[in-house]
């Protein structure tokens, strides 16, 4: 009657049940939703985007291996954040950058970004992003020489520069064209916003795509893989500034619709891949609110009256170091307690 | 499609218009396995353990010496000191042994032993000796009376419940409210006990109702269970004062402070018990043990128990006697299946594993639930990607993150002083909802073990 089979019983405390997901899970989604806009940079910037990709992805990727103990080299990679922090920094280079550089760039997002704070989790600073200023400081004018967007029957162009030897500069004659914020900053002239929606403009070559980056971002939001509330403040924040900029400017300035402003730049791929990395931005639902405001704010200030055309970089690296303190002072109202 | 997506989250609101809480997650009910099966009944063992501290205070002290003959309903134990209640033989025999015995969790408790004659019936002594006439009772009597009948709370934390209804005169109960909602997964028996005794769970509500002198009673029940709410219904009649009130169903909503946010839409203030407010909470378990006893003059020594989950052979709906050794209650139901590898007492969110199972089941005990292989194992522990989803599903509003980081650097007083770990209940819903599998409530439990030892230190 006894039953003798008596199991050698776990003693795991509760609670015994999970939900599905994973962190590596998670991560797979965000890769998923960056295929369209990948696609996108493949479409029109041809082989020079897959060989930025593919070395910004090495690049990251090898630093994590080589940063990492031994014995939790698997563990770390197979969590596969440093090669999407590869990827999103591939999309922000311009089409032209020599491939070392797009190397050393991931190299330094991860090195950087990443392994010196403690590896995942534990950076303050989106470590693409990071990786992306220290291009911009070091290389300047690599880093703003834009081709022009070309078609399926260019992919085998290849921009000679990326081929320039490490520590060398390359050669950029005859293929720079100034991107739309650069030739609404610079020449006040406007990009049709059709072109802008495609994607077919200069641009970093996985930024000119709104559309695809749209859809990639409505993936996120609808999987719940990020917070709607970031996206929702930058881009109320964003368009309510710049319309106001407009109104008090006149419509002959200078100054950006605000559609222009959602859909040139950066701005969508910071808006739903790198603003809402969730290591980087605040953990309660107010201090999402409080950050994606910061950021839509920043950005059309500094497009507005910063040297350089672009914005959003700085604007997320900002609101990333506001973070900590946002958290602390949005902590929730504890059930049961006084605020 | 619902799975993929979730627009419902999507466009969640920061703050809450309906009534009932926020945050909370929906881990799968699992109740079908059990949820049609009739309760049965356990015929006798040889063998009981009647541990003298399984409820919340100080243990129970014997009234019996070792070779006494004592009859099923006998007191065994009676309680020392208020928050104390007494103990009473499941079965007739002989007592056989008065000391250590293995508790559910491995450690080793003074417990009585009864050998069952081998002829046992289910007759019981009564051993007020007299059906009480509850109506004439004043509350003290009352009150003495709960502490004798041995009955606890049913919902598995055993808090002696006399002690309950012990109301300072300077506070008023207005409302009784009873917990049938169940959320935990895989139990069943308090649904099934909505079911099948319907008519016990309203008398009980009555007796309370009337001796606390409290104007109405609500039976808060998730609405995955509706022939409970149907069942409870249909033998409502006008003269009591009692609402069935469904409930949206989400973990923790049984989470007593989660309930009176539902029904009421009060928040209990940290700190306060719900008899602040002027509410009383009982478990339907609870409600239905104090009706058998004023009416039948049964004590507890028996209980519902659900066994269920992907190890045993036949999932069922038991009535167990107290002191059953949950090893002879698996082997009534085909024992253990040969993949299993945890079994643990209670639900799979708060429960806690069992180390032993030769210890017997206590009067807390709502579920022996078996798991295998493929509900223990756990993918590898992430570090925090600070997703916020575990802030998404604390229903108290704390931030497990932060507990859990501040918890693995053991920094317990800044947990206390920035994040109000002690308000934490252990629900384990943020442990529920993390990609990362953190085990984020054992670094909570570890934290208020030592701030709580800490308080009794100085
Ligand atoms: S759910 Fe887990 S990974 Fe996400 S914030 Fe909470 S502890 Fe960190
Ligand atoms: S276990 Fe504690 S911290 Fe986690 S969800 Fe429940 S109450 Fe919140």
């Amino acid at each position: 009657m006894m039953n003798n089979k008596d199991p050698k019983l776990l003693l795991q405390s509760a609670p015994l049940l999970r939900q599905e997901l994973t962190t590596p899970a998670a991560m797979k989604d965000v890769w998923i939703a960056l295929l369209p806009a990948t696609a996108a940079a493949l479409w029109f910037f041809g082989l020079s985007a897959l060989l930025l990709l593919v070395t910004s992805i090495a690049g990251a990727v090898l630093t994590e291996w080589v940063f990492t103990d031994k014995d939790k080299r698997r563990f770390a990679i197979s969590d596969t954040s440093a090669g999407l922090t590869g990827l999103l920094l591939g999309l922000t280079l311009p089409p032209g950058l020599p491939l070392w550089m797009a190397f050393l760039g991931g190299s330094v997002s991860i090195g950087l970004g990443k392994v010196i704070w403690g590896g995942l989790g534990t950076n303050l600073f989106n470590p693409a992003l990071l990786g992306r200023a220290f291009l911009l400081g070091t290389f300047p004018i690599a880093m703003t020489t834009w081709g022009p967007a070309g078609g399926p029957g260019e992919f085998f162009q290849i921009h000679s520069s990326n081929f320039a030897w490490p520590l060398m500069q390359g050669q950029y004659d005859a293929l720079s064209t100034a991107t739309p914020l650069g030739l609404m900053k610079f020449e006040h002239e406007t990009t049709a916003l059709g072109s802008l929606f495609m994607g077919n403009t200069a641009g970093s070559i996985g930024e000119t795509s709104s559309l695809f980056l749209l859809l990639g971002g409505l993936f996120l939001l609808l999987r719940r893989s990020i917070d709607w509330r970031i996206p929702a403040a930058i881009f109320l924040t964003a368009s309510l500034f710049s319309l106001i900029m407009l109104l008090i400017n006149g419509a002959d300035s200078n100054f950006p619709s605000p559609l222009f402003t959602l859909f040139s730049g950066g701005l969508l791929l910071g808006t739903f891949f790198m603003a809402t990395d969730p290591v980087t931005s605040p953990l309660t639902p107010r201090g999402c609110w409080i950050f994606g405001i910061g950021i839509g704010f920043l950005v059309v200030l500094i497009r507005l009256y910063g040297g350089l055309p672009e914005g959003m970089l700085y604007a997320i690296l900002l609101m990333n170091a506001a973070t900590p303190l946002i958290d602390r002072y949005t902590q929730p109202k504890i059930f049961g307690r006084k605020s | 499609m619902s799975k993929l997506f979730s627009l419902n989250s999507l466009f969640s609101l920061p703050f809450s218009l309906k009534k009932g809480f926020s945050h909370g997650v929906h881990p799968p009910h699992h109740k079908e396995q059990t949820a049609d099966l009739p309760i049965q009944r356990v015929p006798f063992v040889s063998r009981y353990i009647m541990p003298l501290g399984q409820h919340i205070g100080v243990p129970s002290e014997p009234v019996v010496k070792v070779g006494d003959r004592v009859h099923r309903g006998e007191l065994i134990a009676q309680p020392k000191g208020f928050i104390s209640t007494a103990l009473h033989s499941p079965v007739t025999g002989k007592i056989s042994n008065i000391g250590m015995h293995r508790y559910v969790d491995g450690s080793f408790r003074q417990a009585i032993e009864i050998e069952a004659d081998p002829y046992a019936t289910q007759q019981f002594v009564n051993t007020h000796n007299n059906v009480f006439n509850v109506k004439d009772m004043n509350i003290e009597q009352f009150i003495d009376a709960v502490q004798m009948s041995g009955i606890v709370g049913m919902g598995g934390a055993a808090f002696p419940s006399h002690v309950k209804y012990s109301i300072p005169d300077e506070q008023v109960i207005t409302d009784l409210l009873v917990n049938g909602a169940e959320c935990e997964p895989y139990l069943t028996n308090d649904h099934r006990l909505m079911v099948e005794r319907p008519e016990a769970v309203l008398r009980g509500c009555e007796i309370l109702r009337q001796k606390l002198n409290a104007k109405r009673v609500a039976i808060g029940v998730e609405k995955n269970k509706p022939e409970s709410i149907c069942q409870l219904k249909n033998y409502l009649t006008d003269d009591m004062a009692i609402d069935i009130v469904p409930l949206e169903v989400k973990y923790p909503q049984g989470a007593e402070k989660m309930l009176i946010k539902s029904i009421y839409n009060k928040e209990l203030p940290a700190g306060k018990l719900p008899r602040d407010i002027g509410i009383a909470v009982n478990n339907v378990g609870t409600i239905v043990a104090l009706a058998d006893y004023f009416d039948h003059g049964m004590p507890l020594i028996e209980r519902i128990v659900t066994l269920a989950g992907p190890g045993v052979q036949e999932p069922a709906n038991l009535i167990v006697p107290i002191g059953t050794p949950i090893r002879d209650v698996l082997d009534f139901a085909g024992g253990l299946k040969e993949q299993t590898r945890e079994v643990i007492s209670g639900g799979p969110m708060m429960g806690s594993p069992i180390a032993d199972l030769d210890a017997p089941i206590l009067k807390g005990t709502s579920g022996i639930l078996a798991f295998t292989e493929k509900e223990t194992s756990r993918p590898p522990e992430y570090p925090c990607i600070r997703c916020a989803r575990c802030l998404d599903a604390c229903p108290y509003f704390l931030n497990p993150s932060r507990l859990a980081l501040l918890g693995k650097a053991r920094l317990f007083d800044e947990m206390q002083d920035k994040y109000n770990v002690m308000d934490c209940v252990e629900c384990g819903a943020c442990t529920y909802a993390c990609p990362s599998n953190i085990p984020i409530v054992q670094h909570i439990r570890t934290a208020k073990d030592n701030l709580r030892n800490r308080k009794v230190e100085t």
